[in-house]
């Protein structure tokens, strides 16, 4: 499903960020990625939304090879990925309802799908009653649920979360990863690249470890190894 | 393309000109400037053209003729003349038809006021001539030539002198205004591009996260283009409506208040002209926004 062969990623700027990542994510997984600012865990991530691109190796998402993936193919590639962030990134100007409907306008869903889809994904995350609210009259971890809402929007095989919790106080933040659990069973492959070491180790799923661009350890239940 | 996206950039195309309406209304305001110099040139310029064509047709060649020539002389000439290759027609103009057309050609209601003591002393004394028409007015520059070298002769009028200073001052005309609408598109093109790039900075968090989702780069661009397109086409229909109330109140009022040319001024029919301004300025508003929006698009926005 996702696999990295011996990618290296150095910056124009000198900084090498990935020193050969070779790893693989198989369709269903839930891993976290963890790792110190500056170990190459956003690298990574830009990497799979192929926003960047590997100065070497090969990447894989969702069996394509990135790297050979024609410009004008990179859209219908990203549908296969939804992205959480830690600042939300929600349209402030409109509501929970048009937020979420928007991720489906944007790949040309009917109106007649969105109506169907919206209320139901807002009760997966449990905001049905939301539907109306601006971003602004949520909580975080309120504007987080709908910002997943709207990464499941159009059903992507990946879910992709970078520092989901980061702004959430512990209550949410574990609130939010019941939700990714629950959608991890639903088969979504789950990524969550994170610094919440109290969550990493509660959960008990891979554990994939980054430190100066390599990766340090990878381990199948694994708690928080990385020592800062 | 569907049609739900089709609608989804034109409401969002027409959203984006509202919000920033000042920079829209300024880029319509410099595209309707620009097309209404162009279409101000463009009237001239047709009009100009066929009042030289119609003075070449209408006037051709006058001789006139020595002092001493007689009528006869001059009617034996006409003969001569007459059966030349590029001669239509010769018709011999008396100094008495002269003055005669001239009180009438000026004073048509009849009231030839003071001129009317001039009969018995005629002006005009010593103007007959004969008048040519060409049915080749190519051919005209040859015929004169050929007067000229006839030792009766003493002078031709050929509306040559006319047509070329018409033909010269439209040419002129026409480069002046070349320039100023070059120019003017220049700023509108630089205006727009403006706009756009103010809708694009303003919705930058909303483009952005339009990728994440997977939006293809007409959906991301489409409503950008949408907007500099409406703003390129508003701007060009405005000045062509305009002219088109105008051009014919113009008409009548140079025709009213300069009668005396009414023999000489043949306007070109309100229809003639419209019928290539009205597609020539949507091309040009249309061209203008498309390339204002979609140059600042490709710098900009990309997948």
């Amino acid at each position: 499903m996702i696999a990295l062969d011996n990618v290296y990623k150095t910056y124009s700027t000198g900084v090498s960020a990935l020193n050969g990542i070779s790893l693989k994510i198989v369709k269903g997984e839930f891993v976290f990625v963890v790792g110190s600012s500056g170990s190459g865990k956003t690298t990574l991530f830009k990497l799979l939304l192929k926003e960047l691109e590997p100065t070497s190796g090969a990447i894989y998402m969702n069996n394509k090879n990135l790297s050979r993936l024609r410009r004008r193919k990179i859209p219908r590639m990203r549908r296969g990925i939804g992205v959480v962030f830690q600042d939300f990134r929600l349209l402030k100007d409109r509501t929970v309802y048009e937020n979420i409907a928007f991720a489906q306008r944007v790949v040309g869903k009917s109106s007649k799908t969105i109506k169907e889809t919206v209320p139901q994904l807002l009760a997966l995350v449990g905001l049905a009653d939301k539907a109306s609210s601006y971003p602004k009259e949520l909580s975080g971890g309120e504007q987080q649920r709908v910002a997943l809402a709207r990464a499941l929007a159009n059903n992507p095989p990946v879910l992709l979360a970078d520092e989901p919790t980061g702004n959430l106080d512990p209550k949410n933040a574990w609130e939010l990863m019941k939700l990714l659990e629950e959608i991890n069973l639903r088969g979504t492959t789950v990524v969550v690249v994170t610094h919440n070491k109290e969550i990493v180790e509660k959960m008990q799923k891979r554990v994939v470890s980054m430190s100066n661009g390599v990766i340090v350890s990878d381990e199948s239940k694994g708690g928080y190894t990385y020592e800062n | 393309m569907r049609i739900s996206t089709f609608f989804y950039c034109l409401k969002q195309g027409l959203k984006n000109i509202y919000r920033n309406r000042t920079f829209s209304l300024a880029s319509i305001g410099t595209i309707t400037a620009c097309l209404f110099l162009f279409g101000v040139f463009y009237c001239i310029a047709i009009n100009f053209q066929d009042i030289v064509k119609s003075i070449e047709t209408n006037i051709g060649v006058t001789a006139f003729f020595q002092e001493e020539v007689t009528e006869e002389e001059i009617l034996e000439l006409k003969e001569v003349i007459a059966l030349r290759e590029e001669v239509e027609s010769v018709t011999y103009i008396s100094a008495e038809e002269a003055w005669q057309e001239f009180k009438e050609g000026y004073f048509k209601d009849g009231d030839e006021g003071i001129l009317s003591g001039l009969d018995e002393d005629n002006p005009l004394e010593g103007a007959e001539n004969l008048s040519i028409k060409l049915n080749d007015s190519s051919k005209q520059s040859e015929l004169v030539e050929y007067l000229n070298s006839l030792e009766e002769v003493r002078e031709v009028n050929a509306s040559d002198a006319i047509a070329d200073s018409f033909t010269n001052f439209s040419r002129l005309l026409s480069y002046i205004s070349l320039g100023i609408i070059i120019i003017l598109v220049a700023v509108a093109i630089f205006l727009i591009s403006n706009t756009v790039m103010i809708g694009i900075t303003v919705r930058k968090e909303e483009i952005a996260i339009m990728k994440y989702i997977g939006a293809t780069d007409i959906f991301v661009r489409g409503p950008f283009l949408v907007e500099g397109i409406i703003i390129g086409l508003v701007g060009s229909a405005i000045p062509v409506l305009i002219l088109r109330f105008l051009y014919n109140r113009v008409v009548e009022f140079v025709l009213t208040e300069f009668s005396i040319l009414n023999n000489l001024l043949t306007f070109t029919d309100v229809n003639v002209i419209f019928r290539i301004l009205i597609p020539v300025s949507l091309g040009i508003g249309l061209g203008i926004g498309f390339i204002g929006s979609y140059g600042t698009l490709r710098k900009h926005v990309r997948v």
